[in-house]
């Protein structure tokens, strides 16, 4: 068999439904502890002392580690990937509820847990901030005395002209502006995360296995903060129960694990729970914005304008490329032939946990899709046009690819007007419009949403792309056995996304063997070459990219090899149906299988060529790849209590060739789903003093199988142009862009109370403030 | 202070020494080292953690090991039987119906629950059944279609079990 692309069945699943997977939570060591981490109950305090004395007299308890015990070993702070600085356990004081004060290391999980009851901490409580509104304010309580800062402040960023835009502003015939809010949210995979780590003093080499992302980061920051040597330390990535970008950042109770196994001698493992999960690790959004359009009367948008307020909270703790503090929100500009574009970023801190990258949000570009595509409906509100229409009007045309936008971006393909008219055609918009004022008239509030979005994903050329000084290329190594078997090595980590099934279904496509014939290996750092992990739907684009590459590297092997075998010139030879065969003479052809064995018996071979056909392959993308697609929602709310039913749902995606388009589908369906919940659900709200509102998934909502529709999925395929095989990222275009799809449905439902915009989540009680014409702040409770 | 436990988990007797409030969970994947059933949130939402309890499904998170004594337990191990895989866990391979993999234990224990009194569920009972467990990663749809598959192919299944 000598299928490449298309639906195949996933290799993993064979363990995962027998129960078989090995996630962290699963792993078992010999002598193995367990830790648990004391947190903070204050948004803000100082620590005026931590009492362990008790704690350290519980009988089963083999460690009680403060924030003292690792500033001993310099690690009481830790680097963020924004290059600030976060406490692993605090030593002066807390600055936001949640967080890390102490770390108990015990025979067993209960006992860790117990002891945690038996540390004293006196704390002095202070002022805290946690509306980010007020952060910048002259009286507002400073976050980061630590670093001698008098105020909130952590920085502005500017993208596009302002001049120019303003000037288009000035001489517009209509401009709109909106407030909008994207409210933090969390990732909340449902494994949440932990580590195991085994540090042995005679080796003097650490492992650990982590819930993570990006092992091969991971371990270059581990060396860099334990101040071990890179080559002692081994990161595995077991199965990974989802990740989102929660599980990129490296947390503190990871290095207390670390610092654990270091002080004891043994292994240990700590496992977070839900409550640590949602108030401690990686946020994400946390935007307030505001938005405005410049466009003329006939509904040709000319310029876009935003300002940012960004709450980091307490640490600038967001992953993204050094250079882009604000992520790829410079992709403000979304799909649209613009004039001119300017957006200027402030972000704060605040007395709330630290993140605000997670969440599939491709760096940022969800926050700038919501805020271009509820742009485009306030103005199709405002000059009373049909919103499918005026995007149709000011879309892209084909004929503008490669099109830089106003803001440098330059998108690689696209056919938008294509795809939006097959997402109308799937959902039948003319119909649905007609249906909608037909129920109007008989007082019935249907809804129908339209988004357009375009993505920028695969991180990233290593030039302007890097995570703490290390550009974003992807390593990988191939490696073709005797007998036509073979082993990919990659570095990029799936956390459920099918890797071990789509980089085989390359590798399969480019050498014509079978994909069950190719072995995936990844999630080991003593195993795999280096890479930056996955994120951003970097692995098809970047590690994708490689794996064709390296496969190709092969195959020009195989080539010279097969020469050899058929006595003729390289030259000579064609790639036809899977083998190497002298030009018109298809009957002479050889598999890579044969000419494995071939490459490593004692068949004489050119100079050069030493035996064997592995390759290896260092990827550095020219460009980033631009999915793209057009979403329909439909929904119908009940006036009386502002319900929102989500009745269908139609999401056309155009992510370039698709190797396996089951998984594509998949992934597309898990975004969908985020976007109903991050729409109608879920928000981490605080009070005004900093209490964290939201524990557990009894107040964090997440949509079940009554809450989504079932998905009418469209594709168009416009392949990448500098992607080896056409391929584009997909992984988190169906968060990013169904959000506004939903939010549009439901304000176009609004329409006779002539709402024109409520903040997310959209909540029955928010729908239901929205059409008495009073919808409040959805990041504070409600006083 | 420990107290006796005796449970009966796949058909194996089991008697352990545990804590009295120690969790069925934890009983199952730390005591007995069955880690296919999963914790995910401790607040009965997820539902990573169903196991069947005699033959009901229950959040073994909110479960005490000790209301277990005496009565059995049914886990994702059990459900391929001699090497011939429950049409469920088909279902879920060929529908897509898992990508992380960490919700699909607690799925597939419900599923098999739901086929068992009613081989032919619509998919709106299906929806009602599994909506209190929580997936991260599918959107739902395919782990409806892998249901469907599953009440669609029951009788091959059987067929080859014989």
């Amino acid at each position: 068999m000598t299928a490449g692309f298309g639906r195949m069945l996933r290799k993993e699943d064979q363990r995962f439904v027998r129960g078989m997977g090995t996630y962290v939570d699963d792993v078992h060591l010999p002598g193995m502890l367990y830790g648990a981490v004391l947190r903070s109950p204050h948004p803000h305090a100082r620590i005026a002392s931590i009492d362990t004395v008790a704690a350290e007299a519980h009988p089963k308890v083999k460690a009680v580690i403060t924030g003292e015990t690792l500033a001993g070993r310099d690690l009481a702070w830790m680097p963020t990937l924004a290059g600030d600085r976060q406490a692993v356990l605090a030593t002066d004081k807390v600055r936001f509820q949640g967080q890390e004060v102490a770390f108990v290391v015990a025979e067993d999980h209960y006992a860790a847990r117990d002891a945690l009851e038996l540390i004293d901490v006196e704390y002095e409580p202070l002022p805290a901030v946690a509306d980010a509104r007020r952060a910048l304010d002259a009286d507002a309580p400073v976050v980061r005395d630590d670093l001698d800062l008098t105020g909130n402040h952590i920085f502005d960023w500017e993208s596009g002209d302002a001049e120019r835009t303003d000037r288009v502003f000035r001489d517009a015939e209509v401009t709109v502006s909106q407030d909008m809010l994207y409210p933090r949210v969390h990732p909340a995979p449902l494994e949440t995360c932990g580590i195991v780590a085994d540090f042995s003093k005679v080796s003097g080499k650490l492992t650990v296995w982590a819930t993570t992302q990006a092992p091969h980061a991971h371990r270059t920051l581990y060396s860099l903060v334990v101040g071990l040597p890179e080559h002692k330390i081994r990161v595995i990535s077991p199965d990974i129960g989802g990740g989102f970008g929660n599980k990129v950042p490296i947390y503190p109770g990871y290095l207390c694990a670390i610092a654990g196994s270091m002080i004891t001698g043994r292994p240990v493992k700590w496992v977070e729970d839900r409550s640590e999960n949602l108030m401690s690790t990686c946020f994400a959004r946390d935007f307030h914005m505001r938005g405005e359009l410049a466009a003329s009367r006939d509904g040709t948008i000319r310029a876009v304008r935003v300002t940012v307020l960004a709450d980091h909270g307490a640490f600038n703790g967001a992953a993204q490329p050094t250079k882009y503090p604000a992520g790829f929100f410079g992709v403000f500009t979304g799909s649209y032939d613009l004039e001119a574009a300017h957006c200027k970023v402030t972000a704060v801190y605040t007395n709330k946990a630290p993140g605000g990258v997670a969440y599939s949000c491709s760096f940022r570009i969800t926050e700038a899709v919501y805020l271009v595509e509820r742009m485009v409906d306030v103005l199709a509100f405002e000059l009373n046009i049909d919103p499918a229409e005026l995007r149709m009007r000011n879309l892209l045309r084909p004929e503008q690819f490669p099109y830089t936008c106003q803001t440098g971006w330059t998108y690689d393909s696209g056919d938008y007007p294509r795809t939006l008219r097959l997402a109308m055609d799937m959902a039948g918009y003319e119909d649905l419009r007609k249906e909608q004022a037909t129920e109007r008239a008989r007082g019935h509030l249907t809804g129908i949403g339209v988004s357009f979005f375009t993505e920028a994903v695969g991180a990233g050329p290593r030039k302007h792309m890097d995570i703490l000084g290390i550009g974003m290329a992807d390593g990988v190594e191939l490696r073709v056995h005797p007998t036509g078997t073979a082993v990919l090595r990659i570095s990029v980590q799936t956390q459920g996304q099918g890797h071990e099934t789509t980089f085989a279904q390359i590798v399969a496509e480019e050498l014509g063997l079978s994909p069950d014939d190719v072995e995936v290996v990844h999630g080991d750092t003593d195993q795999t070459p280096f890479g930056l992990g996955t994120y951003g739907s970097r692995s098809t684009p970047v590690s994708g990219a490689a794996t064709a590459i390296v496969a190709r590297k092969v195959r020009e092997r195989a080539r010279i090899v097969a020469a050899a075998m058929l006595e003729v010139d390289p030259e000579d030879l064609e790639w036809e149906g899977g083998r190497w065969s002298v030009k018109g003479d298809p009957d002479s052809g050889r598999t890579v299988a044969e000419i494995a064995w071939a490459a490593h018996s004692n068949l004489e071979l050119p100079d050069g060529i030493e035996g064997q056909l592995d390759a290896t392959c260092v990827y550095n993308p020219p460009n980033l790849t631009y999915p793209f697609g057009a979403y329909i929602c439909v929904v119908d709310v009940d006036p009386g209590t502002g319900k929102v039913d989500v009745r269908r749902f139609i999401a056309v995606d155009d992510c370039g060739v698709r190797i396996n388009p089951m998984i594509v589908e998949g992934q597309v369906h898990g975004g969908l789903a985020d976007g109903i919940g991050m729409a109608l659900m879920e928000s981490i709200a605080f009070d005004a003093d900093g209490n964290c509102l939201v524990g557990s998934f009894m107040d964090y909502l997440l949509p079940t199988s009554l809450e989504c529709p079932s998905w009418e999925l469209g594709a168009t395929v416009t392949p990448s142009p500098h992607h080896p095989i056409g391929a584009k990222g997909v992984g988190e275009s169906a968060t990013v862009g169904s959000p506004p799809a939903v939010v549009n449905a439901v304000i176009d439902a609004l329409r006779p109370y002539g709402v024109r915009h409520a903040d997310m989540p959209l909540t029955p009680a928010q729908v239901w403030r929205a059409i008495q014409g009073r919808p409040f702040r959805t990041d504070l409770a409600i006083s | 202070m420990t107290m006796r436990v005796a449970v009966t988990v796949n058909g194996t007797e089991y008697a352990r020494d545990v804590e009295p409030r120690l969790l069925l969970i934890h009983f199952i994947r730390d005591e007995l080292g069955l880690t296919g059933s999963h914790w995910g949130c401790d607040t009965s939402n997820c539902g990573s953690c169903v196991v069947w309890l005699d033959a009901t499904p229950v959040k073994a998170c909110t479960v005490l090991a000790a209301m277990a004594d005496g009565r059995s337990v049914r886990t994702v191990e059990d459900l391929e039987q001699d090497g011939c895989l429950d049409p469920v866990q088909q279902g879920f391979i060929e529908c897509h119906g898992l990508q992380c993999g960490f919700c699909t234990p607690g799925m597939m224990m419900t599923a098999r629950w739901l086929l068992d009194r009613n081989p032919d569920p619509a998919e709106a009972e299906i929806r009602e059944v599994l909506s209190g467990l929580l997936c991260r990663c599918t959107g739902y749809e395919n782990i409806v279609r892998s249901v469907r598959w599953a009440a669609e192919h029951a009788a091959d299944h059987r067929g080859e079990r014989q």
